[in-house]
């Protein structure tokens, strides 16, 4: 483990080591959060008692199904969209403005349209999802050299071909760049829409516990989401280094 | 031909835009939605009425302080890690994983520490804000040329003299590609907070309209924010690219 790796754990005990005292002797009040000892008890509790595992598993299909599609389509889009200059330039604005258009004010509206169920979630986190994704793919088929292009035109390979065996392999760490965002997103996106408005899932059971004042389901939650997202992403952006690395990119 | 042609791409593309939605209500029905012409004439008659004001005013205070908070801590923190070398090595990792964490779920722990209104809001927006424009910033600061900094360091600047004088000048765009990131984030997160914990603003209409099935609102509302965010957002890019292009 290097230093800066072992500081940070050591940061982040004493941070929660702060939090535990200040809770102890009374200075945060035990109503608006309990001691992190509390809370880890609770959540294995919790999930030992496995009264979570519906809302659990029902929020990691619909962030799995947002995820795959959004990577899915956001490849496919990212790789037609490349060829044609005009269509790129015309959707250049909508790729450049689009993280600043606040996508959860659509949740309503996908209510309305698709009713209270798995489909507005779903769409919430692809719709945030996909548009990284796109950019990515786009970003790492600008940097394929044209050599390459061209040796795959003298043998003859037919588009997908192309695809498959010459430009998205070249392109991979970047299109992983754009999956590790895609499944931040995906999860942000899930857990949001269920948390606004749902019946079921981790980010509704949250919000029902908050509007209960149930402190030792609440935080047991909250942690678990927090932990599971940075693991996740941990894991995904070693991946992600080491790709780098073999190719000799940083 | 290819400048004029850029030039038409942004209205090209609302046209495309406003199409696709007026298909799309063709398809989703009256129930559902509200078709392009009856939203905008909806938003215009709500612009003129007291009552709508107040709420876009609430909005936009907490909005504002939210943003203020997240530049300026943003700003700070990105510039303390990225000037020292070894604590922005401890620090990136972390604030790149709070930045992909559902910050949603934060919000009770707010809630509970500022209670509903005002504070609440600004303190979610501002949590949405700060860790992007402080990663920017510390990039920023990172790929400050070494030589200038030795450069600096042969004429014996003082810590503060080296940050006005070279770091803030060279890091600008980058820094500036950080505000950008940092005011849609922040906008986002005031609108969140107002959803949940609040008796006012845009994000509270949001919310009641839902309760009431007020397709009309729904989309007016949604209408407004969009055109808000895309327009400061253009606006910004174009100063962004100015900056970029100017540094080379």
């Amino acid at each position: 483990m290097s230093r800066a790796a072992l500081v940070r754990l050591g940061l982040t005990l004493l941070v929660v080591l702060l939090l535990e005292l200040l809770c102890r002797i009374g200075m945060i009040d035990n109503l608006t959060m309990p001691p992190p000892s509390i809370i880890l008890r609770d959540m294995f509790a919790l999930l030992a008692s496995g009264k979570m595992n519906g809302a659990m598993l029902k929020t990691l299909w619909n962030v799995v199904a947002a995820f795959v599609a959004a990577t899915i389509a956001g490849i496919c889009l990212g790789v037609a969209i490349h060829g044609q200059r005009a269509l790129r330039q015309g959707l250049e604005p909508l790729f450049a403005t689009y993280y600043a258009i606040p996508v959860f004010a659509f949740y309503p509206l996908l209510i309305v349209l698709f009713g209270l169920g798995d489909a507005p979630q779903i769409i919430i986190g692809f719709m945030l999802a996909v548009v990284a994704v796109i950019m990515n793919t786009l970003a790492g088929f600008d940097r394929i050299s044209r050599v390459l292009i061209k040796t795959a035109r003298v043998h003859r390979l037919s588009p997908v071909d192309t695809a498959l065996h010459v430009t998205l392999p070249c392109a991979t760490p970047y299109l992983l760049t754009g999956v590790r965002l895609a499944v931040a997103y995906a999860f942000i996106g899930v857990i949001g829409a269920e948390f606004i408005m749902s019946n079921t899932g981790v980010g509704y059971e949250i919000s029902f516990a908050y509007n209960n004042f149930d402190n030792a389901t609440m935080y047991p939650l909250i942690l678990l989401i927090l932990l599971f997202s940075v693991v996740v992403n941990a894991a995904l952006s070693r991946w992600e280094i080491t790709l780098m690395k073999r190719r000799g990119y940083r | 031909m290819q400048r004029v042609l850029s030039r038409w791409n942004g209205l090209l593309l609302i046209v495309a835009l406003l199409i696709a939605w007026q298909l799309l209500f063709e398809f989703a029905g009256e129930d559902a939605m509200a078709p392009p012409v009856a939203t905008i004439g909806y938003l215009l008659h709500l612009l003129g009425t007291a009552d709508f004001w107040s709420n876009v005013m609430a909005t936009g205070t907490a909005f504002l302080f939210a943003l203020v908070i997240s530049l300026v801590l943003g700003l700070l923190i990105g510039l303390t890690f990225g000037l020292h070398r070894f604590s922005g090595e401890v620090a990136e990792p972390m604030l790149v994983s709070f930045y992909s964490v559902p910050k949603i779920t934060l919000y009770p722990i707010v809630l509970l520490a500022f209670g509903i209104g005002m504070p609440a809001k600004v303190a979610f927006g501002a949590i949405h804000g700060i860790v992007p424009m402080a990663i920017f910033t510390m990039t920023a600061v990172g790929t400050v040329k070494p030589v200038l900094l030795k450069t600096a360091q042969v004429m014996r600047l003082t810590q503060w003299h080296v940050v006005r004088a070279i770091i803030i000048p060279s890091a600008l765009p980058e820094i500036f590609t950080g505000i950008r990131v940092s005011f849609s984030l922040t906008l986002i997160g005031t609108l969140l907070g107002e959803m949940f914990g609040s008796q006012r603003g845009l994000g509270y209409l949001l919310m009641t309209a839902i309760g009431l099935q007020n397709v009309r609102m729904i989309m007016a509302v949604t209408l407004l924010l969009v055109l808000f965010a895309a327009t400061v957002s253009v606006a910004l890019l174009a100063v962004d690219r100015r900056l970029h292009r100017d540094v080379g």
